[in-house]
């Protein structure tokens, strides 16, 4: 029994690991970028959440209505006004920009608000459970976990059945073309950045009430995500949720048998897959 | 008309390059003790610097993982001069062969990672390093432990003697690290290295097998670095899993020396180390802040000169302190 509760609160974990990953994988997807600094915008909108709270009393799920279009705005901004310029057959400029900027934003984060881990107060929300069979299950990582499933299905939709979502598309296919087309690519990638962004928000803030944060933690949920991302398979965002699940179980499994096992057997697992399928489980496109 | 690869600003950097060399041979009859450690960590970043910019700007390998070659090799100073009973010296030697070792089954795992994905596998690996050295009791686990001071006093009789030999390590790691770089890229192997920073697809429409020679310069690497991460924990003393594999203390900083200076260059690393080193001696007070001035310079050096400030140099004046390129004069 206590296996199947550490495979169950494994998968439920995945949950907010495929929400790292879910942001990663729409840029990655558009236009072929790898966001180093992802992480630490992750922990950048955890803190933007707790100053939210902390400024209005409001709980951390309603600071969403604040974070998510914030968060997005600084995307687009971001987008246009640097990352724009990094892009091109050359693959050391966004790679090394998105990592200055990952060493900015967590030492700009040390300055503000100090090393001291912080942590958003959900009330009851915390601690809530309903059991299910033997099993006790929280609220707050089914919640999680519900929230993941429904922004990639949005993430999906968007991409598959919208006008933005083709304009996206397009721009992944052929940047040339697309832009003949009547596209502008520019605005294209600032728009996926703040969809992806928006993402992270809500990462964040999942993220900000499950466990307590400090700035140096960003590069690890950055890993997380990108491990993620590998094992589902790159471009595949159902196959994101199921590589944030077999991270989140793997995890789990490891820490019940030695906790300092926990994060050792995720990176673990991620290297047996990469070693037995490196194109990962559910591959769409190729690096 | 003749081709040559050698200039006269080259012979007289060369002849520079030695008399600045013999100064510092003898530095430790003439520096303090302060300026004899200061100058010891600027070597030791120099070389770090210049390892990662033959990967980098060279194979087109960029890593944000170096901190685990680098932990490797100080942990492994410490395991084999306190178990197996080598004097420092062989130990660092064998912290290079080790690290040879260890990285043949890392690169052909994660030689399957292609661009950045490649660099966030890279840093996987060093996490992974991390996690396993904290659980390794032994060592210390998560909270490190200290060189033996039976160790430290064997390999000179005297402080001023012991911090002398650790200098005179540091330095010649450095220039041979420099010098194996400097006659790789003039070596057959390097011609197909350049061609491949160049254009990778024609390289291989020419013969030039790539996975083969970005696997060995990956090797070459991580001994090396694993060498100067013995030397690094040598001069410190103390290790522990966080500090031995910061990714901020060995790959962040390694990495805007490159930027700043000039990636794929020998001399880049050279003008990047002096002016990383000089932006810290007079920023340092600052904390965190001087941090985020290094990335913001970085940022706008990439943005406006990816060529870095020896880039800049060389369009202006055409100067190449290590001749690598060729030349047709006439005669």
């Amino acid at each position: 029994m206590d296996w199947v509760n550490a495979i169950v609160q494994g998968t439920l974990l995945g949950g907010l690991y495929a929400l790292f990953a879910a942001g990663l994988s729409l840029i990655f997807g558009v236009m072929r970028l790898v966001n180093i600094a992802h992480g630490d915008l992750i922990i950048f909108s955890a803190y933007l959440g707790l100053t939210v709270v902390m400024a209005t009393g409001l709980h951390p799920l309603l600071a969403l209505i604040i974070v998510v279009p914030a968060m997005a705005a600084i995307g687009y901004a971001l987008q246009r006004g640097i990352l724009n310029h990094t892009l091109g057959d050359d693959l050391l400029p966004p790679l090394l920009v998105t990592f200055g900027l990952s060493v900015i934003l967590q030492n700009g984060l040390l300055e503000v608000y100090t090393a001291d881990p912080q942590k958003m107060d959900a009330g009851v929300l915390e601690t809530a459970s309903f059991p299910i069979g033997d099993l006790q299950l929280g609220v707050l990582p089914v919640l999680t976990f519900g929230v993941a499933i429904a922004v990639i299905a949005g993430l999906q939709w968007v991409f598959y059945r919208t006008a933005m979502g083709r304009a996206f598309r397009a721009v992944s296919d052929n940047q040339d073309i697309a832009q003949l087309m009547g596209l502008n690519r520019r605005h294209i990638f600032a728009l996926a950045m703040a969809m992806a962004l928006a993402v992270t928000a809500v990462a964040g803030i999942l993220l900000g009430i499950r466990t307590s944060f400090d700035p140096s933690v960003g590069g690890g949920r950055l890993i997380f995500g990108f491990e993620a991302v590998i094992i589902g398979g790159l471009g595949n965002l159902w196959g994101t949720l199921a590589g944030g699940v077999i991270l989140g179980v793997a995890q789990t499994i490891g820490a019940k048998i030695d906790p300092g096992w926990q994060i050792l057997a995720g990176h673990i697992a991620f290297l047996i897959i990469l070693a037995i399928r490196p194109q990962g489980l559910f591959p769409r496109i190729s690096g | 008309m003749r081709v040559t690869r050698t200039s006269q600003a080259a012979k007289v950097a060369a002849l520079l390059g030695a008399l600045l060399l013999i100064v510092l041979i003898v530095a430790p009859w003439w520096a303090g003790r302060a300026d004899l450690r200061l100058m010891g960590e600027i070597f030791l970043y120099l070389a770090l610097a210049s390892l990662w910019n033959l990967m980098a700007g060279y194979a087109g390998l960029v890593s944000v993982g170096q901190q685990a070659y680098v932990g490797f090799g100080g942990y492994m100073l410490f395991a084999l001069t306190i178990f197996a009973g080598f004097s420092p010296v062989v130990a660092i030697v064998g912290a290079g062969v080790l690290g040879a070792l260890i990285s043949v089954p890392v690169a052909l795992l994660i030689f399957r990672l292609r661009g950045a994905y490649f660099a966030i596998g890279t840093w996987v690996i060093a996490e992974v390093f991390r996690l396993s050295f904290a659980q390794i009791s032994a060592l210390g686990g998560g909270s490190g432990s200290s060189l033996p001071v039976k160790i430290v006093r064997s390999m000179a009789d005297g402080r001023a003697a012991r911090e002398a030999l650790s200098y005179w390590l540091a330095l010649g790691v450095t220039v041979c690290v420099i010098a194996v770089i400097y006659l790789f890229l003039r070596s057959r192997q390097g011609l197909a290295l350049t061609a491949i920073r160049d254009n990778e697809l024609a390289a291989s429409s020419l013969g030039i097998d790539i996975w083969r020679t970005k696997f060995v310069v990956y090797v070459v690497t991580s001994a090396l670095t694993a060498m100067v991460g013995a030397l690094i924990y040598l001069q410190k003393l103390r290790i522990s899993p966080d500090a031995a594999f910061s990714v901020n203390d060995w790959t962040a900083f390694v990495i805007f020396i490159v930027v700043i200076g000039g990636i794929g260059t020998i001399e880049g690393p050279i003008i990047g180390t002096l002016i990383f080193f000089a932006l810290r001696e007079t920023l340092a007070d600052l904390g965190t802040v001087y941090l985020m001035v290094l990335g913001v310079v970085a940022i706008l050096v990439m943005l406006r000169a990816p060529k870095g400030v020896w880039g800049l140099i060389r369009a202006r004046f055409g100067l190449e302190l290590f001749p690598l390129s060729f030349h047709v004069k006439r005669t």
